[in-house]
């Protein structure tokens, strides 16, 4: 039993990560209707300003407190630029272009950073400290959930009940609502349109990069590949819970890092990234519109 | 005798909105039908469930070609619809931008040849042929269709008037029974309406039968055999021109407006 | 032409991108022995180089603006395309043609083993570019699990061989054709779905297949492949390492060209015209009567069936396969190939083939950033040349009057 529930709050750590990129996923695919490639990236350039940063002020003697603040703060911020410029350089100028290109641009840009962190860093794993020492009141329930699963917890629920308020009640919110409905209804009626789409990927940046700072604290070491893998995952996440929804993509991804967590608990763990693949190849097949999600409609 | 297209209870729900609300309507063979009604009766609805694009929730879509047997085409894929003898056009043009004007034509072919991957590495003498075939057969209707000029440009280069007669020839290629074009005369001049006006009596001449939705009430009046008033997903009225010109609920339909000049 | 303005707005781009790249390329922490590496000089090259970049940006659009301004006007007409030009007149592209192929025939002749090898390999990619460019280019299918594919091809080869002592011709078309199958189980259901959710699923097929052949040794033989796959015979002639090498470059020649034959003819023909209408408008297409599910599968069954074959040419050529050969950057790399030389377009596919083969190879100060620029060339022509280096160009009709 003690087995089950480790794996069962293993799993919902990797869901709320999964959630935590999925939702920059599923914002910019239901404002421009495109599979953002290098979002995997953005969470991975957050993970390694987050080692940077951190690492920097601990070589100078910053107080614990200072460095977190400082740490999410930093890896926020660059995140946030990079999804913001990403944007700019890769995606605007392919507003009207075929469906295909903005796409392909995508994984252009996917693969260019990529290789820009590695060939500016390194292609070696490096350790990442563990920024938040293990709680006193945790120890008890050690076995079963360590500090920084549940703090990946909370963190997850704060930040998803501050982004639900945002899109439902903001005025922010509900001009990405409008962009996401109809573009150039939206744009009729006064939204800047640009505006709101450089928002969405600062915001889904941002959430990427906290993912990325704590599945990096958690797991211990990051290198330039992290973001490929767990950005398909993610994907998979939010196509499971219906691209396009926020509590889709939060729901599909609990599924997912439940599935992967047992699967590789129960059966195997040399075929962890194979369940999630399958998985991902199943849902297209049989529910493409995913559990939350609606059928679309082409107008014709 | 079976009128060529004969729908009866056609009805469609989107969600909680029905858009077709227990359609009948017929096209007898040669007819000129018209459909009309304001923006948003679910006239372009009404044609992609006739042509498989949309699945209608219930209702009979029956094609009876003149001597063969009924068939239904609910249910069918749009391909299958077009084999079926069905061909339409779009309100939006969709031509294929980026192919030569006669290549958009000779898609059209497409459901009507059958060479295979073997038959186009091997070229052996029949898909020679057939390939001799659907060019000629381009060429002819690019001719009528008075484009024989710009066979080798861009779809996309052409001017808005040529492309809407060039989606009418790609329609046409496909060797229909019943032509349906969506608007055609949407965004024309006076000039190029009655050309189009022309061309459409010269394809029923030719023995098509066609189903016409169309906001030109001039066009509409002089080229209709009958039409059909379609009015939030209902239709109000049906009849010859004379009859829907003096029908009261088409009037009003229309918010008063003075149909005859409109 | 450069305005002050320009300036301005250029040195506020250049200090965006300092701020964004300050991190990652002027800081290099070592975590274990807590040293910071600050490298000043990185900074001063993002600064600058962004900075010129913008500007010969703003150069770029604003030529292109008063051209397009000065057609307008009917002050000037519209360039007739170069390579249209070339391409079209016999006068100059069949001397060309002619020189490029001697310079292949003789080239095992000229060069040295080691040259002829990587020549090998660039031919193996334009074969891979051209295969792709079937579903990628014509058809307008995002594949972007084409190496799985041509891993299907390799290990059906090691493992034909290995279990029942296949040899290279017999496998060849087995190769090809369970490439094929694959394709066309992977196809079926999911080319229903629409284009971005395609470019995803064969992404994580492409991935599923690697970490098959990784993970399950009875079958695969792991991480550590398989060896001693036999280069291919000629006529039970036994061949030395050299004369092996030459042979197969002859034969790499005569697939090119057996490809773009294949190809070209394609292309040409009913189906070929299908392909492209259905990359223009999906929705017209099954309104002029064609079956997309079939036509796309075609398609996506010949694309894999290209890839199956230059597979086994590999592990022929290697005469070893591991998984390691098989990863998503393969793909990557293709698909690349395909979008420089001009999606649809067999001679650019061929240029670009060459280009991005030969030149990390020859350059070997540029092979290190050769991904990074590869996923650079994917973006920048999207966003500049969407047609690619050669844009394909439509098949014309000479019409016959008769008035």
């Amino acid at each position: 039993m003690d087995y089950f529930t480790e794996l069962f709050f293993s799993g919902l750590t990797r869901g709320s990560i999964y959630a935590l990129i999925a939702l920059g996923y599923t914002m910019v695919y239901g404002i421009i209707g495109l599979i953002n490639f290098a979002h995997g990236e953005i969470y991975m350039i957050g993970a390694f300003t987050a080692l940077i940063t951190s690492t920097i002020l601990n070589i100078y003697g910053f107080p614990l407190p200072a460095v977190i603040i400082l740490t999410v703060l930093a890896s926020t911020i660059w995140a946030a630029a990079y999804g913001f410029t990403v944007e700019k350089l890769a995606y605007q100028p392919l507003r009207n272009a075929p469906r295909l290109s903005p796409l392909i641009s995508a994984i252009g840009m996917s693969i260019f950073l990529q290789n820009y962190v590695l060939l500016a860093q390194t292609s070696d794993f490096l350790p990442f400290p563990a920024l938040i020492p293990d709680f006193k009141f945790m120890e008890p329930y050690a076995g079963v959930i360590g500090t920084s699963d549940m703090l990946i917890l909370v963190t997850t629920a704060v930040v998803m009940l501050l982004l639900t308020w945002l899109i439902k009640f903001t005025r922010t919110g509900k001009a990405m609502r409008a962009t996401a409905q109809d573009q150039k209804m939206a744009m009729l009626v006064g939204i800047n349109v640009d505006r709101v789409i450089s928002i969405t990927f600062i915001i889904g940046s941002a959430l990427a990069a906290i993912g990325g700072l704590l599945i990096a604290s958690h797991i211990g070491q990051i290198n330039f590949y992290i973001g490929f893998i767990a950005g398909i995952k993610a994907f998979t996440a939010a196509v499971l819970g219906g691209i396009g929804s926020v509590p889709g993509a939060v729901l599909g991804s609990f599924i997912l890092g439940l599935t992967e967590s047992f699967a590789t608990g129960y059966v195997s763990s040399d075929y962890e990234d194979v369940f999630a693949f399958s998985l991902l190849v199943l849902i297209l097949i049989f529910r493409p519109s995913g559990l939350l999600g609606k059928a679309s409609i082409e107008k014709v | 005798m079976e009128p060529l297209l004969n729908i009866t209870g056609l009805t469609m729900n989107f969600g909680g909105i029905r858009a077709l609300d227990n359609l009948d309507l017929r096209v007898r063979e040669g007819q000129i039908v018209a459909l009309i009604g304001p923006n948003g009766a679910g006239k372009t609805t009404f044609f992609n469930c006739l042509t498989g694009i949309y699945k209608p929730t219930s209702g009979d879509l029956l094609l009876t070609p003149p001597g063969k047997k009924t068939r239904r085409l609910n249910g069918l894929k749009p391909n299958k619809v077009t084999q079926q003898g069905l061909a339409r056009t779009f309100q939006n043009i969709r031509l294929f931008p980026n192919m030569t004007v006669l290549e958009n034509v000779m898609i059209g072919r497409h459901c009507r040849t059958r060479a295979k991957v073997l038959g186009a590495l091997f070229r052996n003498a029949g898909t020679v042929q057939e390939e001799q075939e659907i060019v000629a057969l381009s060429l002819m209707i690019l001719e009528n269709m008075g484009l024989a000029d710009m066979v080798n440009e861009f779809a996309k280069n052409l001017p808005y008037g040529d492309q809407r007669r060039l989606e009418i020839g790609r329609a046409l290629a496909t060797d229909p029974l019943l032509l349906l074009l969506d608007e055609p005369a949407a965004g024309m001049n006076p000039q190029e309406t009655s050309e189009l006006e022309e061309l459409i009596t010269t394809i029923r001449d030719d023995g098509l039968s066609i189903l016409l939705i169309e906001h030109d009430m001039k066009l509409v009046m002089n080229l209709s055999d009958y039409i059909f008033v379609l009015d939030y997903g209902k239709k109000i009225a049906e009849g010859t021109p004379e009859e829907i010109r003096n029908n009261p609920a088409v009037i009003k339909a229309y918010l008063g407006e003075d149909i005859e000049d409109a | 032409m450069i305005s002050l303005t320009d300036i301005k707005k250029g040195l506020l781009v250049s200090l965006w991108f300092v701020f964004l790249t300050f991190p990652l390329m002027v800081i290099k922490i070592n975590p274990i022995d807590k040293v910071i590496l600050w490298r000043w000089s990185n900074m001063y090259w993002v600064a600058g180089g962004s900075f010129l970049c913008y500007l010969a940006m703003q150069i770029y659009k604003t030529r292109k603006l008063t051209r397009q301004e000065h057609i307008k006007q009917g002050l000037i007409k519209e360039k007739p395309k170069m390579q249209f030009k070339l391409l079209s007149d016999p006068k100059i592209y069949l001397p060309t043609l002619a020189v490029a192929g001697l310079f292949f025939l003789a080239f095992p002749l000229l060069f040295s083993t080691y040259q002829t090898n990587i020549m090998i390999t660039a031919l193996m990619y334009v074969v891979l570019g051209l295969g792709l460019n079937i579903v990628v280019g014509v058809a307008g299918l995002l594949d972007l699990g084409y190496v799985a594919f041509y891993a299907v091809g390799a290990y059906s080869y090691a493992l034909l061989h290995l279990h029942f002592g296949l040899g290279f011709w017999e496998v060849l078309p087995i190769g090809g054709l369970l490439a094929a199958s694959f394709g066309i189980l992977l196809g079926f259901p999911v080319l229903r779905l629409r284009g971005d959710y395609l470019a995803i699923v064969t992404l994580g097929f492409g991935e599923i297949i690697r970490l098959i052949l990784e993970n399950w040794n009875e079958f695969s033989h792991g991480p550590s492949g398989i060896s001693n796959i036999p280069r291919p015979g000629f006529f039970g002639i036994h061949l030395g390492l050299e004369q092996s090498i030459t042979y197969l470059y002859y034969l790499m020649i005569l697939m090119v060209i057996f490809t773009i034959f294949v190809v070209n003819r394609l292309q040409s023909s009913r189906i070929g015209r299908a392909w492209f209408a259905l990359r223009e408008d999906e929705i017209a297409c099954q309104a002029m009567g064609i079956d997309k599910t079939k036509t796309k599968l075609t398609a996506f069954a010949l694309g894999a069936f290209w890839a199956g074959m230059v597979g086994v040419i590999f592990a022929a050529k290697t005469t070893f396969v591991n998984p390691a050969s098989f990863t998503f950057l393969e793909s990557a790399i293709i698909l690349c190939i395909v979008v420089l030389g001009g999606m649809g377009s067999i001679i650019g596919v061929i240029i670009a083939a060459l280009i991005l083969i030969l030149l990390p190879e020859y350059l070997r100060a540029f092979s290190d950033y050769r991904m990074l620029v590869f996923g650079a060339v994917l973006v920048i022509m999207m966003v500049f040349r969407p047609q690619g280096i050669v844009a394909n160009i439509r098949r014309t009709y000479t019409v016959q009057k008769n008035d």
